[in-house]
């Protein structure tokens, strides 16, 4: 089987200093990864790099084809969706507006529509504030509706960076359940990058470790959420 | 010159000079001070008043970089305060027959004056809003200056004649040759002041205003002080560069001073390097020497000519002249390992 | 009391041409995030453009400016492209003597057309370089556009004054000796871009897709937007609006290449006034610069013509120190 994202020797650069050295991994289709580490590893470095944000060299290939010399803009429209560290939420726009700015690279205006209704299906606080600005919304909500206006894309891959900063552990558990439904329903592969790494590893299949740029470990969820050792030289826990 | 969304996390409009980059290094700074002191032995005098224009016009554009490069602070109105610098050493010689020498000083804390105040209302402008500020100042003093109730002072629209001074003591130089070593000896104390000031924790404390201003009031930095003190400031060494001029040009009038000087002084900011204090006197020779080159090439599109010159100046090194200096000193670095 | 009634009039009269500009200046704002100081500039080009294309003895006069380009220069290796550029140019004219010249209206489309690629095509060869040099270098390369384009228009057309039609007449408005029939076509043009300019970016795709590209390009890129593209979009649809604007005021002011330079100032003025996110805005900003610049000019004693646009800044800069994001802005709180 194909890996729906395959990474082999990537290297990231922030000016002249490297961030990433030679990072190997792979996704499987369908599959809900982890990417886990401390601050500064690396993770949100990474997810930069898959949508070419930061300079890097190495192979990156979604569904099969390379990456490398495409625009970010491009990058998605072949079916990434990537919602970022912040959020990245249009704040001076609507709730809808934002919502139809995730679908903007799409033209099914009737598939777009439906599509509005389920995210608000997903998520009925957005359909409250449907007409409300953006930026007048709470961080919980902001981080449903960057998680929506990522699903507007229909992605067939989802990365998100660190969805649970700022957020109380019972909105980020919502959330999580919301992650699962989307990837399980939907068929949407996902990989989340978290500093919270006991709530990642619940949602997760597979996870990966990261530090100082490099992979350190990797295999499933429940295997690394069961190993003493990882969790305390890695994970804090 | 967004100034509405600027939010914590942007990077700041204008670089950062680092410390130790911010002048020459010593043994640039002494070559390029020998040619500054002997090159009049070999030029004609008109050459000389060239130079000494590119001097004055330096020590203008020096006065915008403290402001914008320093303390992040944009203005189209330097013109302003160089017209009243001019006027008020012009005025002095001319009205109360003062000496020249003394006059620099008068019109410089004169000129801090003025700019310290209208660096008050200053204060809640920025970026675009500011520009639009500081165009209207500039604007206005020519029309100022034009007023018929001053005009026993100013002379009215034809100005003022001024007298140019002759060497002291008989030292037997041309008066363009005095003015020129006196306006150099000026030029390298501002200067030297400058960095100096850059350098002191009023300096630092502009530019971490510049660079992020909510994290600077969080530090407990001064906000209001600091910018109005850099608009004074930058007044103030404006008027003088002002009083120089009128004594060198030998007269003011007020359509000397209009907005297209505040334009040539923003480009020669940009030519030399946004904030870097040896540029400007690049900047300054471009702004005095590329206009009358545009003219040599084509005389119908003169303007045209100096536009392109610009945009291949600007191409080439968009961050002017301080781009240059570190790619040379890379260069040399290169070379003397290899 | 009457006078002052007849003054705001005619300052509404005179403001929809700064209300016009003022509508390209948010126009650029919204693609690029700022001023672009050659607007008035590539509108009075934009204008000679139409009035060329109007004149009979057009044909001709391209060819007579062949010839001049051809001696524009004695440096040589310049020299020749210039000879070269110069019998081109003859050619075509020549050539157009078939089509040319046009009627009004065909004429005023075509230039918009041409407007809307010459903007296109300016961003693309000259500012999109300069995409990552930081913004003063790029407002230097604003400066020097300006200077361009005065330049080639000054010795195409020279500087002497030249009659620019009005589509509308200018014969009084519904009998009124305040408004002509040209300012009431100003102020309908005027609200009709508006309109277009309201419904363009409120309701269709691509108008959302800018006005993301302009506020926050790297999240415009995650969704998809081709950020680049949406710059040069906002440039040539500067440029037409910049056109409409100068071939509106051309009537008033009449057309010459300096006649675009205190307008754009006050087209700035009304737009930041105005709130520089809001098309609305801008346009009432406009009729407010018109109605203060014609208040002052009536009430305020020694206020000459010159002494008119500092002091109506000055006005527009207090209300700014007020309400630092304009009257209709977005004020967007710093969150730190």
């Amino acid at each position: 089987m194909t890996a729906m994202l395959d990474i082999k020797n990537l290297r990231a650069y922030y000016g002249q200093v490297q961030a990433l050295h030679g990072l190997e991994f792979h996704l499987n289709e369908g599959s809900m990864t982890t990417l886990l580490g401390a601050n500064g590893a690396g993770k949100t470095t990474t997810l930069r790099a898959i949508c070419n944000m930061v300079r890097s060299t190495g192979s990156i290939e979604f569904e099969g084809k390379p990456l490398a010399g495409r625009s970010t803009e491009n990058i998605v429209r072949l079916g990434i969706a990537h919602v970022p560290q912040g959020r990245g939420t249009f704040t001076t726009m609507t709730v809808e507006e934002n919502l139809q700015l995730g679908a903007i690279s799409r033209s099914d205006k009737a598939g777009i529509a439906s599509d509005i209704e389920r995210m608000y299906g997903h998520f009925p606080v957005l359909k409250q504030r449907h007409t409300q600005q953006a930026g007048t919304l709470s961080g919980g909500e902001q981080q449903m509706l960057a998680v929506a206006r990522a699903l507007m894309l229909r992605p067939r891959l989802m990365l998100l960076d660190e969805p649970s900063f700022g957020l109380a552990p019972l909105i980020v558990r919502d959330l999580f359940k919301i992650l699962g439904k989307i990837n399980r329903e939907d068929k949407v592969t996902i990989l989340v990058v978290e500093q919270n790494a006991q709530l990642a590893l619940e949602l997760a299949d597979t996870a990966y470790v990261i530090e100082t740029g490099r992979i350190v470990m990797s295999g499933s969820a429940k295997d690394i959420a069961n190993n003493d050792d990882i969790r305390k030289s890695y994970l804090g826990y | 010159m967004s100034a509405v969304q600027e939010a914590v996390t942007d990077a700041p409009a204008i670089d950062a000079v680092p410390k130790r980059a911010m002048t020459l290094g010593a043994g640039t700074s002494i070559v390029v001070l020998l040619a500054l002191l002997i090159f009049p032995m070999f030029v004609k005098n008109f050459v000389i008043f060239q130079l000494t224009t590119v001097l004055i016009y330096g020590i203008a554009v020096l006065a915008l970089n403290i402001l914008t490069g320093g303390s992040g602070q944009f203005s189209l109105g330097q013109s302003a305060f160089y017209a009243l610098g001019a006027y008020i050493s012009a005025i002095l010689m001319e009205h109360a027959g003062m000496n020249y020498a003394l006059t620099l000083p008068i019109s410089g804390i004169i000129c801090f004056g003025f700019g310290f105040l209208f660096g008050q209302p200053a204060l809640r402008l920025s970026g675009v809003y500011l520009a639009l500020a500081t165009f209207a100042l500039a604007t206005a003093m020519p029309q100022f200056l034009k007023l018929g109730a001053l005009e026993e002072w100013t002379g009215g629209v034809q100005g003022l004649v001024v007298t140019k001074p002759d060497a002291p003591f008989g030292l037997p130089i041309s008066q363009d040759t005095w003015l020129y070593y006196f306006t150099l000896v000026v030029s390298i104390a501002i200067y030297v002041a400058s960095i100096n000031l850059l350098r002191s924790r009023s300096g630092r404390a502009m530019m971490a205003i510049r660079d992020n201003e909510i994290a600077a009031s969080a530090m407990g930095i001064n906000i209001s002080l600091y910018k109005t003190l850099a608009f004074g400031v930058s007044a103030g060494i404006t008027g003088v560069a002002g009083g120089l001029g009128a004594i060198a040009v030998q007269f003011v009038a007020p359509d000397s001073y209009t907005i297209q000087l505040a334009i040539a002084l923003f480009l020669g900011m940009v030519v030399g390097g946004v904030g870097w204090l040896p540029g400007s006197i690049v900047g300054a020779a471009f702004i005095v020497f590329v206009p009358n080159i545009a003219e040599g090439i084509s005389k119908g599109l003169s303007g045209a000519v100096f536009g392109v010159l610009l945009f291949i100046v600007i191409f080439l090194v968009p961050h002017g002249a301080r781009q240059v200096a570190l790619v040379s000193q890379h260069l040399i670095g290169k070379l003397r390992k290899g | 009391m009457e006078l002052l009634t007849n003054q705001i009039l005619a300052g509404i009269a005179t403001g929809a041409i700064y209300a016009c500009m003022a509508l390209a200046v948010v126009m650029i704002y919204q693609a690029i995030d700022h001023l672009n100081f050659a607007q008035g500039e590539m509108a009075m080009f934009s204008t000679f453009i139409a009035w060329q294309l109007i004149q009979p003895d057009f044909p001709a006069k391209i060819i007579e400016n062949g010839d001049r380009l051809q001696h524009a220069s004695s440096i040589p290796g310049l020299a020749q492209i210039l000879t070269g550029a110069g019998f081109i140019l003859k050619g075509i004219g020549g050539l157009a003597g078939y089509i040319l010249p046009l009627p009004f209206w065909p004429a005023f489309l075509v230039t918009l057309v041409l407007s809307f690629v010459a903007g296109v095509v300016i961003e693309r060869l000259l500012f999109k370089p300069l995409a990552k040099a930081p913004i003063l270098t790029n407002v230097a390369g604003f400066i020097a556009l300006f200077a361009i384009v005065n330049s080639v228009a000054g010795l195409i057309w020279d500087f002497t004054i030249k009659q620019f039609p009005s589509p509308f007449g200018s014969s009084p408005f519904l009998g009124s000796q305040l408004i002509s029939t040209h300012q009431a076509g100003m102020i309908g043009v005027t609200l009709l871009l508006l309109l277009f300019l309201f419904v363009f970016f409120r309701f269709t795709r691509i108008g959302l897709a800018m006005r993301a590209a302009a506020t926050l390009p790297e999240s415009a890129r995650l969704v998809g937007i081709n950020t680049s593209w949406m710059i040069a979009l906002g440039w040539g649809m500067a440029a037409a609006i910049g056109a409409i604007a100068g071939m509106l005021i051309a009537p008033v002011v009449f057309l010459e290449p300096n006649m675009m330079g205190g307008v754009l100032i006050y087209g700035f003025a009304a737009a930041v006034l105005g709130g520089l996110s809001s098309p609305l805005g801008a346009v009432i900003g406009g009729f407010l610069v018109g109605i203060f610049e014609n208040l002052v000019g009536t009430y305020i004693p020694g206020a000459g013509n010159e002494l008119k646009l500092p002091i109506a800044l000055a006005l527009i800069v207090t209300v700014l120190v007020v309400k630092p994001s304009g009257l209709f802005g977005h004020t967007v709180i710093k969150r730190v």
